[in-house]
C-alpha cells in the first residue's frame, strides 16, 4: 500500500490536489436531458498509481470514462493529460497520446484472430496507411516487431495458445483479458480499465488482478472502474468515489471506505455486508 | 431443343463482357461491405458515374481513352466523397439510406431532358468508344473460340474487361492482407474499439468508400464500352441489387468470391434463359409465352438467393465463421 503523502497534496478531500498528477480535470458536466450525468469540479489522477474510481450504478463513471476518452462531448468543461489540453480531441488521437481505454462491454474484434486484435493494438505501423500497404518492404520490419511484442503479451496473459483461434472462440473473460492485453500494445501511458473484472471466471481473476498491479512496476498509471469491493480494497492506492455525477469522497482505500458519505452514498444499507465476489482468500494470495 | 447452342451460350457467359463488369461492381462491394462492414445500395451510381464520366469527356471534351477513363473514376470518387463525408460519422444504417437515395436521383437525373446536352436524356449516349476500339490489335474479322465465334471488338473488350478484374482482384488481395485490411476488418467488428486503439476510423471509411467505388465505376465503363452504348435505364436499382446478388453468391468477404458469383449468376440466366425458351418452342410450357421467359428466370434466381441464404449463407467461397450475411 502507497504512502498516502506521496500522493495528495494537503489535505485529503475531494477533488484534491496531487503530488505528480497525470490527469487534471476541470468542471465537466455531461447532461442527458435535464439529468446531469458528470458533474466534476476537479479532479486530479496521481502519475504511477492504481486508481480506483467507484460508485453505484448511474453515478457517470463510464460517463466521465467516455468524455475523458473523446468519446462523448462535454456540455463544459476542460482536462489536461500530461499538461496537454484534451478537451475536443478526437478519439482516435487521444489514444495516440498515450490515454488507452477498454469498455465496459468487451470490444474484443471477434472476427479477427487473437494475434491479429493484438497487432491492431499498436501504434505507427507504416502498412496501415493505405499507399504503403501496398508495398510490403515498407512495413514488414515494423510488423514483425509488432507480432513479436504481441507475442510476448500473449504469453504474459495466457493467450498465446490461443493465438490463431478468432475472438471470437474465446471465453468472457479471456475477451476482458484480450482487449486489456491489446490496449497495451501501445504501451500507453494511462491505461482506463472499465470494470476489467465484470464477468470474469474466478479462476482468471488472480491473473487479472497480478496484471494490474504488474502495469504499476511497468510505470504505466492505471485509473479503472470497479464494482468488486475486495479487488477495490486490495489493488488500488487511491480511490475516487463518485454518486450522482459528483466526486462526493476520494483518498486512500481504507479511509474511503469508512469515510459516511461514501457509506452513505454507495454502501448505503449495505455497510456491513460482503460486497466483493472475488474471495478474500484470492486476493490475499496476491500480496 | 438444341443443346449446342444452349451449351454455347450458357459458357460463353463465363468469360462473357457484363459477367466481367458485373464481377468488378461486386468487387467494389466486397470491399464496401465485406472488408469494412460498409453497406452500399447505389454500387449503381458509382458505375452509372464512370460510364457517364467516360462518354461525358470523350464526346463532349473530346478526351482520349486514357482522358476519359482518368474522368470516370474522378467523377465516381468525388461522388464517394460527397455521400461519406455527412454519412460515414454515423452508423452504417445512414449509409444505406444515402446511398439508396443518391443512387435514385442520380438515376432520375441521367435521364432528364433538363441535362440532355451533358447526358442524352432518355435517348443516352452512343459512339464514345472510338478510341478504345483503335488500341485493338486483333484484325477485323470472326474468330471461332471453340464454344462462341467473336468479332475482333468482341474479343477485346473481354480482354481488357478480365484484365481489369484481374488487376482489381490482386490489388485487393494485396490490400486485404496488409495492415491497412486489418484495420478495415477491425472496423466491421467494431468500430469504437478501433478507434480506442488509436486508428482514425472515419478516414479508413472513406478510403474504402473512395476505391469501392472506383471500383464499381471501372465496371460501369466496361458494361457501356461493349455497345458503345450508355443509357440512363441500365442504371436502377435492379443493377445495384442484382451486383449484390453476385456479392453474395460468392462470399462477401471474398476476392474471388465476386469473380465467380458473377460466372454463376450470369450463366444460371443464360441457362434458364435458354432451356426455358426451347421448352416454351416445343410446347412443353403452355402456360407461358416466350416474352415472360424474361421474367421468370429472374424469379428463379430470387429462388437461388432464398436456398442459397438458408443452406449455405457464406457464399461459395466465404469462410462461414468470418463471414454471413448477418455481416
Amino acid at each position: 500500500m502507497a504512502n498516502t503523502s506521496d500522493i495528495a497534496k494537503g489535505a485529503i478531500e475531494p477533488g484534491c490536489a496531487k503530488v505528480d498528477p497525470i490527469l487534471i480535470a476541470d468542471n465537466v458536466t455531461r447532461s442527458f436531458g435535464g439529468n446531469k450525468a458528470v458533474d466534476v469540479a476537479h479532479l486530479e489522477i496521481p502519475r504511477g498509481k492504481i486508481t480506483a474510481l467507484i460508485g453505484p450504478n448511474g453515478a457517470g463513471k463510464t460517463t466521465l470514462f467516455n468524455l475523458l476518452t473523446g468519446f462523448d462531448k462535454p456540455n463544459t468543461g476542460t482536462w489536461t493529460f500530461e499538461g496537454k489540453q484534451l478537451a475536443g480531441i478526437a478519439p482516435h488521437r487521444v489514444a495516440r497520446w498515450g490515454m488507452v481505454r477498454t469498455f465496459q462491454l468487451t470490444k474484443a474484434l471477434s472476427l479477427l484472430t487473437v494475434i491479429d486484435n493484438m497487432r491492431l493494438g499498436a501504434q505507427d505501423n507504416p502498412g496501415e496507411s493505405f499507399f504503403k500497404s501496398f508495398v510490403r518492404p515498407l512495413w514488414a520490419k515494423k510488423e514483425q516487431e509488432i507480432t513479436e511484442r504481441a507475442d510476448v503479451l500473449l504469453k504474459r496473459f495466457k493467450l498465446d495458445a490461443k493465438r490463431e483461434d478468432y475472438a471470437a472462440a474465446l471465453s468472457g473473460g479471456q475477451r476482458k483479458l484480450l482487449e486489456m492485453a491489446r490496449a497495451l500494445m501501445s504501451d500507453p501511458k494511462l491505461v482506463m480499465l472499465d470494470e476489467p473484472m465484470a464477468g470474469v471466471n474466478p479462476a482468471l481473476t488472480q491473473s487479472l488482478l497480478d496484471h494490474i498491479k504488474g502495469l504499476k512496476e511497468t510505470g504505466t498509471t492505471v485509473l479503472f472502474v470497479e464494482h468488486d469491493m475486495h479487488m477495490v480494497r486490495h489493488i488500488s492506492d487511491w480511490v475516487v468515489v463518485m454518486a450522482e455525477g459528483k466526486i462526493v469522497a476520494e483518498g486512500p482505500p481504507d479511509v474511503v471506505m469508512k469515510n459516511p458519505a461514501v457509506i452513505d452514498a454507495y454502501l448505503g444499507a449495505h455497510a456491513n455486508d460482503d460486497l466483493g465476489t472475488v474471495s478474500i482468500d484470492t486476493v490475499k494470495e496476491g500480496n | 431443343m438444341d443443346f449446342a447452342q444452349i451449351f454455347s451460350l450458357t459458357a460463353g457467359e463465363l468469360f462473357g463482357v457484363f459477367t466481367a463488369a458485373y464481377a468488378l461492381c461486386a468487387l467494389g462491394l466486397a470491399m464496401h461491405f465485406g472488408y469494412t462492414g460498409l453497406l452500399n445500395f447505389g454500387q449503381a451510381a458509382f458505375a452509372a458515374l464512370g460510364a457517364y464520366g467516360y462518354a461525358f469527356a470523350t464526346l463532349n471534351l473530346h478526351w482520349n481513352m486514357w482522358g476519359s477513363f482518368a474522368f470516370g473514376i474522378i467523377c465516381s470518387a468525388v461522388f464517394a466523397l460527397i455521400m461519406g463525408i455527412p454519412t460515414l460519422r454515423l452508423r452504417a444504417d445512414y449509409l444505406a439510406i444515402v446511398t439508396i437515395a443518391a443512387a435514385q436521383a442520380l438515376y432520375y437525373a441521367f435521364g432528364t431532358s433538363q441535362f440532355a446536352w451533358a447526358t442524352g436524356g432518355s435517348n443516352g449516349l452512343s459512339q464514345f468508344g472510338t478510341d478504345f476500339y483503335s488500341y485493338n490489335p486483333i484484325p477485323e474479322g470472326r474468330y471461332d473460340l471453340g464454344i462462341v465465334t467473336l468479332s475482333e471488338k468482341e474479343i477485346w473488350v473481354r480482354i481488357v474487361a478480365w484484365g481489369l478484374v484481374a488487376i482489381v482482384a490482386v490489388l485487393l488481395v494485396v490490400l486485404t492482407r496488409s495492415p491497412w485490411g486489418r484495420t478495415l476488418k477491425g472496423i466491421r467488428e467494431d468500430e469504437d474499439a478501433v478507434r480506442s486503439l488509436g486508428k482514425n476510423v472515419f478516414v479508413y471509411k472513406m478510403q474504402s468508400l473512395v476505391l469501392g467505388g472506383v471500383i464499381g465505376s471501372l465496371g460501369g465503363m466496361i458494361f457501356v464500352l461493349s455497345s458503345q452504348t450508355n443509357q440512363a435505364s441500365t442504371w436502377v436499382s435492379n443493377f445495384t441489387f442484382m451486383t449484390w446478388t453476385v456479392l453474395l453468391l460468392g462470399g462477401a468477404a471474398t476476392i474471388l468470391g465476386p469473380i465467380v458469383g458473377s460466372a454463376v449468376f450470369f450463366m444460371f440466366l443464360m441457362l434458364t434463359q435458354t432451356v426455358l425458351e426451347g421448352l416454351v418452342n416445343i410446347g412443353a410450357l403452355p402456360f407461358l409465352s416466350i416474352a415472360q421467359v424474361g421474367q421468370i428466370r429472374y424469379l428463379l434466381v430470387g429462388l437461388f438467393l432464398m436456398l442459397l441464404v438458408i443452406f449455405r449463407p457464406q457464399g461459395f467461397f466465404g469462410n462461414k465463421k468470418e463471414m454471413q450475411f448477418n455481416g
